[in-house]
């Protein structure tokens, strides 16, 4: 049996039953704009951003929600879509604080993106102002509740990416909030501090308090590299500047983590800048570590390992390696105690 | 690892994480998942809020369990029997995929004896559960294929813990589980690069790529690659070397990267063995615990200064890269290594972490063969990857086709903790990692943020037993063992049962390897971190 097909802006395109609208789009290459989607999660269809024309349909259609159908014409980008859109971002716009000069998300914002590509200059609606102020208290996440547009997209990926469940919409209305349950700051409510949240914020609502004022994102080097911490080997984006890592993210459709990461991989890299870091070879002398260059430690252990090889033979040396450090480091020790000091005494904490 | 080894014939995770949220069955026994791998966890619970069902076996009610369908709460240490249980209810009920049997194993006769002596009364009784609930999972196990089995440390850290991880694999060749997706045998590794210290044959018994030292054709191809004579016979595990440090025999220990003062078995013993040895050298990011007893201290480049590869719980290769670079004069591990061979009297050509690699690792380790930096840009290559051409294996043992032939059963018997409740200590602790913090915090205490979402040890303990101690949740308690004792906070809370105390290691004050016991399973040196007897008072 053959595919159904639908038109897409004039095209016919193939697509499998359960795809949405917005799905086939992406696989032809037609850039539908969105704010709320998420994949993986269930669609919302909260910012409206995304809308198409269907022939046939009532009004416009939220394109990440519909379902695909067979023989289905669709356009994505009539003067009709693009005003709706238009119209939505400028209500976005005006439902909150979104000043970008004094924005942590400045440069790397979607609502920002979007007000560019759709030319909007001025805002033609007088909003709201701030209703709930920005928590603070805990040390890791800012919320700014002043820039939040209630896309959900921080809900879908508490509740079904990382199933965390700690996050959901309060109140109603223009009262309406992400609240965590009996609306009480993450530290005190089931929040884990995975930072899901922070990741898929589209705008400058979520943001890593750690990151504040060490650069905007076009300033940022994005280096890819593998979590440090547990056995899952979580794939991760460095942001550089300066010589210093400013924070760290997810990579997005990358195994195994599927753009995931938990507190330990997001929040647990500044170590490394940390002052009290090993900065030379130390030596012991009468019982007190002293600086020392490297041709002098290195000579030290040598001549060292050479007499103890000599006088108790190869055996009475033995190394543990590091289940931490990279694969090359643990090879070369090991090669190094094999190859040359000559014994096979050489184990790691694999036990631990 | 050396269980899998010995039942499948490779002792790594047989299957991988694509694999964990659309496994339509996830039996997780002995792991904390949401804390200790967070990240494997959330797909779990992807799956069971797709219809998937969990089942969690653990002592304690973890956060995995609160999503499980069935919670089995184990008594600490009665794996072996609750799985031979299991067992004798499959086979009793015929409910054993016996063409799956007949094709790919062996040894299933003695198994079948053996399960027989345990029957569900018996069985129950030693893991502390009811009979209908030991009955009900076994059918339930039975009823989805292929089911996937997911264990951590609390099977493997006992002094029964080899006979732990063979018994999960006994059951899954049972069901005939093993060789296909979605199911399997999955130890969880607990840190980023356990498997690939392994790989690379940072063990006493085996070369990289797990050529064994004892075997003389591996021997001779790796004197050919290095140019020098090798030792013939195995070497020392690490429980091992501090035997030789207490006899006098081991003269001098490198130690790199592990901070052993505060993560081995009753840290007194240890640490009064890191002093009494001649030499110590030792490698590290920052002063610790252990490096107070060094001779010599090398400053090492961390995490994102230097270049490499880690391998993770599903063998799969990914690239670790240099963001930044070291401070000071620190310098990356390898070159350490490299400036002592040199210095005594060996010339290695490998000058970057791409050279070692490309150059020595791949050529020397078949399974590696076909992995080269080049091909690691992306999402990296799984193990075995045997030429260039090879995709890499996402499961192991495809269809029941396992790495040594037939897969091997082991008929098993039970054997209790090595140090068990008594009148003196009539408390059973048990000990893990937190979600916050990892290991001995020399990472995470440095990390902005975290110290204040944990800043101290607590004694995690039941309500039963804090009220009959007359302690409150806060309060400070003195906890004992034969070994040591701390002082800490008390936690009172819901997911520990009656009978245990429940702590972590990453704090130096209130370090529950005060107190663990430096018992070790005979065959693997795992020390039992998961059972010792301890007794609790008011502080």
């Amino acid at each position: 049996m053959s595919k159904p097909t639908l038109s897409l802006d004039g095209k016919l395109a193939e697509f499998s039953p359960g795809q949405t609208i917005l799905d086939v789009a992406r696989e032809q290459g037609i850039d539908i704009p969105t704010l709320c989607y998420l994949k993986d999660a269930t669609p919302t269809g909260a910012c409206r951003i995304c809308l198409v024309e269907v022939k046939g349909a009532r009004t416009l259609v939220a394109s990440c929600a519909m379902p695909a159908g067979n023989g289905m014409v669709v356009q994505t980008d009539t003067p009709e879509v693009r005003k709706s859109r238009r119209l939505n971002i400028e209500l976005l716009l005006a439902s909150g604080n979104h000043n970008c000069l004094t924005c942590e998300k400045n440069g790397d914002c979607k609502l920002q993106a979007l007000a560019y590509a759709y030319g909007i200059t001025d805002i033609r609606f007088s909003g709201q102002t701030q209703q709930y102020p920005a928590e603070t208290d805990n040390p890791l996440i800012v919320r700014d509740f002043s820039r939040c547009i209630l896309c959900g997209r921080c809900v879908q990926a508490c509740n079904e990416l990382q199933v965390n469940q700690a996050i959901g919409y309060g109140y109603r209305g223009a009262k309406a909030k992400i609240v965590t349950t009996g609306d009480r700051p993450y530290n005190d409510s089931d929040c884990v501090f995975c930072g899901q949240c922070v990741q898929v914020c589209p705008v400058g609502a979520l943001t890593e308090k750690k990151a504040k004022g060490l650069g905007r994102s076009y300033e940022m080097t994005k280096i890819r590299t593998t979590c440090p911490y547990c056995g899952v080997g979580c794939q991760m984006w460095l942001h550089v500047k300066d010589g210093r890592i400013a924070k760290v993210t997810a990579v997005e459709d990358a195994q195994p983590n599927r753009g995931m990461l938990c507190v330990k991989g997001r929040f647990g890299y500044d170590f490394i800048h940390s002052p009290e870091r090993l900065t030379t070879p130390l030596i012991k002398e009468d019982g007190e570590f002293r600086q020392a260059s490297w041709d002098e430690a290195l000579n030290l252990v040598a001549t060292r390992l050479k007499a103890i090889k000599k006088k108790h033979g190869a055996d009475a040396i033995a190394g543990v390696s590091c289940a931490r450090s990279i694969n090359e480091d643990s090879y070369n020790m090991q090669k190094l105690f094999r190859g040359v000091i000559g014994t096979n005494n050489i184990d790691h904490c694999a036990r631990t | 690892m050396a269980g899998l080894a010995a039942s499948f014939g490779s002792g790594a995770m047989t299957n991988s994480f694509a694999d964990f949220d659309r496994a339509k069955l996830i039996f997780v026994i002995g792991s904390n998942t949401t804390e200790a791998h967070p990240v494997a966890g959330a797909l779990i619970k992807r799956a069971v809020m797709k219809g998937s069902q969990l089942i969690v076996a653990d002592p304690r009610y973890t956060g995995i369990a609160e999503h499980a369908q069935t919670y089995i709460p184990l008594k600490v240490g009665s794996d072996v029997a609750f799985i031979n249980g299991l067992m004798h209810v499959i086979i009793k009920e015929g409910l054993q995929d016996q063409a799956y049997i007949d094709a790919h194993t062996t040894g299933f006769k003695e198994l079948k004896a053996k399960v027989a002596e345990y029957p569900p009364k018996k069985a129950a009784r030693i893991a502390g559960i009811s009979e209908d609930l030991l009955i009900e999972t076994a059918r339930k196990l039975a009823s989805v294929k292929p089911a996937m089995l997911v264990y951590t440390l609390g099977i493997t850290e006992h002094t029964c813990g080899v006979n732990n991880v063979r018994s999960t694999a006994n059951l899954q060749m049972l069901l005939g589980n093993v060789g296909f997706d979605c199911g399997g045998v999955n130890p969880l590794r607990g840190q980023n690069n356990v498997q690939g210290a392994c790989d690379m044959g940072a063990l006493p018994n085996v070369y990289p790529g797990y050529q064994k030292v004892e075997d003389k054709a591996a021997r001779e191809k790796f004197e050919n690659a290095w140019s020098v004579k090798l030792p013939k016979k195995n070497g020392l595990m690490m429980p091992q070397m501090f035997e030789g440090i207490a006899d006098g025999s081991l003269k001098a220990l490198w130690i790199f990267g592990e901070n052993l003062a505060n993560t081995e078995p009753d840290i007194r013993h240890v640490e009064h063995c890191l002093e009494s040895v001649d030499f110590l050298i030792c490698n590290d990011i920052f002063p610790t615990e252990t490096t107070r007893f060094a001779d010599v201290i090398f400053p090492a480049a961390a995490w994102s200064e230097d270049d490499g590869t880690f391998s993770n719980s599903e063998r799969r290769v990914s690239r670790v890269r240099k963001a930044v670079d070291p401070p000071g004069e620190a310098k990356p591990n390898w070159w350490i290594f490299r400036e002592v061979a040199k210095r005594l009297g060996q010339e290695w050509k490998s000058k970057s972490a791409k050279d070692i690699w490309d150059k020595e690792v791949s050529q020397l380790a078949p399974a590696l063969g076909g992995i080269k930096y080049s091909r690691l840009e992306d999402d990296g290559l799984q193990w075995p990857c045997p030429d260039l051409k090879h995709p890499g294996t996402a499961c192991l043992h495809k269809d029941g086709c396992f790495t040594c032939g037939l897969g091997n059963f082991q008929a098993l018997d039970w054997t209790p903790p090595a140090e068990v409740p008594d009148k003196k200590y009539p408390l059973v602790l048990s000990t893990g990692r937190r979600l916050y913090h990892y290991h001995t915090r020399t990472q995470t205490g440095r990390s902005g943020g975290l110290n204040d979402l944990l800043g101290e040890e607590t004694a995690d303990i039941s309500l039963a037993d804090a009220a009959q101690l007359g302690v409150a949740d806060g309060d400070m308690v003195r906890v004992s063992s034969r070994r040591g004792q701390v002082v800490v906070k008390a936690k009172v809370t819901r997911q520990v049962p009656r009978g245990m105390v429940w702590m972590a290691f990453h704090f130096r004050e209130g370090n529950a390897n005060w107190l663990t016991n430096p018992v070790y399973d005979p065959i693997s040196l795992t020390a039992e971190y998961k059972a010792c007897a301890v007794k609790v008072e008011k502080a």
